[in-house]
Order: C-alpha cells, then sequence, then structure tokens
C-alpha cells in the first residue's frame, strides 16, 4: 500500500517537472527574444533601407519583400491547391489514385526545406535569376500540400446532403461545387491560408538559393524580378554575416510576434465557423 | 389519366448485389403513388432512379428502362439537368443550403437561368405559398434557413423542389425524421400538391399511405409484389405476401 503511494508520488513529481520544464523552456525562449528585441524596434529600423555611408540599418525592404513573397505565393498556390483539392475529393473516381496523391502530399510536406531550396535553384533562379519569384515558386511547391490537405479535410465536411439537394434541382456539377461545396469549406482554405502565410513568413533555408539577400526598396512587380531578403534571411545575413545581434534580435522579436497573431487568427477562423455552422 | 412515368423490366445492381429486379410499374400524372415495403426492400433505391439520382453513386449498375413522358430517361442523349428539374426531388432529412431562406427557394430558378429579380420575387413567393410556409416566413426571407424547426425546414425543401416548376415531385421519406404535427401539415400539403404534380413517396408509415396515397406499390427484396389503387391493395390484396406485410405480420 505505502510503496504504491510512494511510486504514483514519484511519477507524479516526474511528470511535474517535465511539464514545467516543457513550459518555462517555451516562455524563456519568448521572454528572451522580446526582452532583447523590443528595445532595438525603433521607427527608423521600421522606415529606411540600410545604408552604409550613413552606417545605418532599416529592414523596411526585408519587411517589404516579406509582404512581396507572400502575396505572389498565395496567388499561385491558392488556386492550384484548391483547385487540386476539389479534382480530388469531387471528381476523381479511382480512390487509389487519390490516396496515391493524399501520400505524396504528405511525404512532399515532411521534405526538409532546403532540399525545396536546392531544386527551386535549380529549377527558377536558373530561369528567372534569383528574385522574389523564384522564391515563391519555390515556396508555392512547398505549401501545395498544406493548401491541398486542409481544403481536402474541410470539403470532406460539407454534407452530402448539400450536394444531393442540388443535383435534385437540376444544377450541373460546376454549380454545385461553386455555389453549395467551395462556399461551405471556405474555412479550410482559410486555414490553410494562414498556415501557408506562417510558413512563408518562417522560411529561410529555400529562401538562401532563390531569393539572394538584397536590400533594396522596390515596387511590387519590381520587387518580383529583383533578389531580395526577406526578414528571416535578413536575420541570418544580420546575425551571421554582420554580427548585427541587436538588430538580429529585433527581427526575431517581429517574427515571433507575428507568428503569435498568425496561430491566433487561425484558432479565431476556427471558432468562427464553427459557431456560423450552428446557429 | 395517363401514365407520366413508366419502368419496364428495370434492374439495378449495387456491386454485385442486386437491388431491384425487373421491375415494371406505370405511375398515372397527377396522383399520389406511395412506394411501400420493409427496410431494404429497394423502394428508396427505386425512387432514385427516376431522377437518376443514383448516377452520384459510382458502383450503381442499371438495366431496363424508365420512361418519363415516353422518353426512356436512361438514353445518352438525355440532358439530366433538365430531367431533374422536371422530377424533383425531397429527401429524407431536412436539407436547406447554409443560405437565406430566400436564397434557398431561389437556388433552382437561378440554377435555370433567371436571374429578373421582380421574376424571382414572384417565383418564390408562389413557391413558398404552394409549400404552405409563407406566412411564417415572409419577414424573415433574409434569415439563415437553418434556422427554422425540422418541420418548417422540410417545407422550405418543398418550396424549394417546387420553385423550379417540376411536373413530378419524388419524396423520401420527408416526414420520417419529422414531429407527428409538422408530419400531417406535410400530409396535408402532399395532398393539396396532387392538383398540380405527380408525387411519389416512399414512406415507412403504412396509416400514412392509406390517408394519402392514391396508388400504392409494395416492395419486397427488390420484387414488385403488387401496385394498385391504395383502397384495393390495403382492403383486399391480391398478394399473400402483401397481406402479411400490411396486417403487420413482418417488416
Amino acid at each position: 500500500m505505502n510503496k504504491r503511494k510512494i511510486y504514483i508520488g514519484i511519477m507524479k513529481g516526474a511528470m511535474y517537472f517535465c511539464t514545467s520544464l516543457t513550459a518555462l523552456l517555451v516562455l524563456f525562449l519568448f521572454g528572451y527574444v522580446l526582452i532583447k528585441g523590443i528595445p532595438n524596434i525603433t521607427w527608423e529600423l521600421l522606415s529606411t533601407k540600410p545604408s552604409y555611408l550613413a552606417g545605418r540599418i532599416g529592414i523596411l525592404p526585408d519587411i517589404l519583400n516579406t509582404i512581396y513573397i507572400v502575396i505572389a505565393t498565395l496567388i499561385v498556390v491558392l488556386p492550384l491547391g484548391v483547385g487540386a483539392a476539389v479534382y480530388l475529393n469531387e471528381y476523381a473516381l479511382n480512390k487509389k489514385v487519390v490516396e496515391l496523391i493524399e501520400y505524396a502530399a504528405e511525404t512532399l510536406s515532411g521534405i526538409p526545406s532546403i532540399i525545396y531550396g536546392l531544386v527551386g535553384m535549380l529549377l527558377f533562379s536558373n530561369n528567372f535569376g534569383t528574385s522574389i519569384l523564384a522564391g515563391a515558386l519555390t515556396l508555392v511547391i512547398m505549401n501545395l500540400p498544406t493548401v491541398m490537405r486542409t481544403t481536402q479535410e474541410s470539403l470532406k465536411t460539407v454534407p452530402q446532403s448539400y450536394r444531393e439537394g442540388a443535383f435534385g434541382l437540376g444544377a450541373g456539377k460546376w454549380r454545385v461545387i461553386r455555389t453549395v461545396v467551395l462556399p461551405g469549406c471556405l474555412d479550410g482554405v482559410i486555414t490553410g491560408c494562414i498556415l501557408s502565410i506562417g510558413r512563408i513568413i518562417g522560411e529561410s533555408a529555400a529562401l538562401l538559393f532563390t531569393a539572394g539577400f538584397a536590400h533594396a526598396i522596390n515596387d511590387f512587380f519590381t520587387g518580383l524580378t529583383s533578389p531580395g531578403a526577406t526578414l528571416t534571411v535578413a536575420l541570418y545575413v544580420y546575425a551571421k554575416e554582420e554580427g548585427e545581434f541587436a538588430v538580429a534580435f529585433a527581427i526575431a522579436a517581429i517574427l515571433m510576434i507575428l507568428t503569435l497573431l498568425i496561430n491566433l487568427s487561425t484558432t479565431m477562423v476556427g471558432k468562427y465557423f464553427a459557431k456560423r455552422r450552428n446557429i | 389519366m395517363s401514365n407520366i412515368i413508366t419502368s419496364k423490366d428495370l434492374c439495378l445492381w449495387y456491386g454485385d448485389n442486386q437491388a431491384l429486379k425487373n421491375i415494371t410499374v406505370d405511375i398515372p400524372e397527377k396522383s399520389i403513388t406511395a412506394l411501400i415495403g420493409p427496410s431494404g426492400c429497394g423502394k428508396s433505391t427505386f425512387l432514385k432512379t427516376l431522377n437518376r439520382m443514383n448516377d452520384l453513386i459510382p458502383i450503381v449498375r442499371i438495366e431496363g428502362e424508365v420512361c418519363y413522358e415516353n422518353k426512356n430517361i436512361y438514353d445518352k442523349d438525355i440532358d439530366i439537368n433538365e430531367l431533374r428539374r422536371e422530377v424533383g426531388m425531397v429527401f429524407q432529412k431536412p436539407n436547406p443550403f447554409p443560405m437565406s431562406i430566400y436564397d434557398n427557394v431561389a437556388y433552382g430558378p437561378r440554377t435555370h437561368g433567371i436571374t429578373n429579380k421582380a421574376k424571382l420575387d414572384e417565383i418564390v413567393e408562389k413557391a413558398l405559398r404552394d409549400a404552405a410556409i409563407w406566412d411564417e416566413v415572409k419577414d424573415r426571407l433574409r434569415k439563415s434557413a437553418l434556422g427554422l424547426s425540422g418541420g418548417q425546414q422540410q417545407r422550405l425543401c418543398i418550396a424549394r423542389a417546387l420553385a423550379v416548376e417540376p411536373k413530378v415531385v419524388l419524396m423520401d421519406e420527408p416526414t420520417s425524421a419529422l414531429d407527428p404535427i409538422s408530419t400531417s401539415r406535410i400530409e396535408d400539403l402532399i395532398m393539396q400538391l396532387k392538383e398540380k404534380y405527380t408525387i411519389i413517396i416512399v414512406t415507412h408509415n403504412m396509416q400514412q399511405a392509406v390517408r394519402i396515397s392514391d396508388y400504392t406499390a409494395f416492395f419486397l427484396l427488390g420484387d414488385l409484389i403488387e401496385f394498385g389503387e391504395t383502397d384495393k391493395m390495403f382492403s383486399n390484396p391480391k398478394d399473400k405476401r402483401t397481406e402479411d406485410y400490411i396486417t403487420g405480420r413482418f417488416g
């Protein structure tokens, strides 16, 4: 009896220890980056480009590049991913092929991103030059499985009775998909979209090969065809090659806050649609 | 009275499993025909062959013919969307789309190319009146259809089916998910509808078949055992199996 109590006590203690260690690590990392980073975020840093003459570092070009690459990637990946998901879920009859593609997509999302970078460099940078566009296309391949899978999972939750109801009224297949099925899976598309934004913002390895390191302020279309560093790449460059740890931590803090916001918005989208479904 | 739907030697398989065996039946127009029989007897399957809803299931194979207005609907040159406009369907579970009440009813007419606002308004009101739900929803047409009660949802689905001006309305146990009061409202509605439409209704409820139908078809294990006027069949069934079923000896 006593022995068992001691045993239970020890196991409980061990689990408390594991849990608190995990929680502490996360909190420590978060706190450390924020405390070291936030004081270094200045208006000058956010609103200028770097200049050796003025001895100044600004990350505005990197912020713009990040926004450009997010937009460019989404413009390509959303139609492709949603289209593929609709085909697999609504049209494809051969279940074996569907399973094969799903399996391939799962595998694709587990490949280290540096390999995407290598392939992207050979496929895109060699053709379009080292540029935001080449980086975005590389990220398209990386994020395609995510968008496709989340859309597909969401398509599966659209009740079959909606489709039957629409077919029963004489609607053609495409009309059923456009008016009943796609609106019903909007939450999945948006979730996939947000997850992709998170991955794009956080990606560095694949972009080191493909998008380059330049810090010039460009408009969207010039930006696409020019090399440019995103925030994560800039973080790497400032920390590793220039020893500017203050700037690196400032960028890190910004990225951390962005990630937090993205996670929050994913949860909120989920809640919003769950609510809308059971009025 | 002429026959609007006729089937001849209709057989249907789900994979290797034969669900309908040589069904030959003539369904008169502007009447209510009830399809009865124990679970798994093929009555719902038969109903779905009449507007080709079985096409949605890939493993289904069909032989024989089903004629709607003397044209075989399994011919290659049939426009399925047009067929389903003329032969509408109401399902077992109310399945309004997650849209407003108005948009639900307008879905069919819009599908078939009506975009004029005034015309749509007119169609929606008429369909909702025909389905005996207008008074309950006229002040909340822009509200979500999912906020209605189960019985209201089912009448909305009937309105939605009527909005495309079908000639035949197929109903697959339309009251089995509803409470008794909603059920009796829908039965009243169905009896009014037969003035303009041909109704074919699958039901598990024999009293319901007696109450509302003019003709009854009794299915058993994929065979059509007996078809005839409801009064005659229930008072004087020709087949022993029909008699056993309607007197509740099995089922």
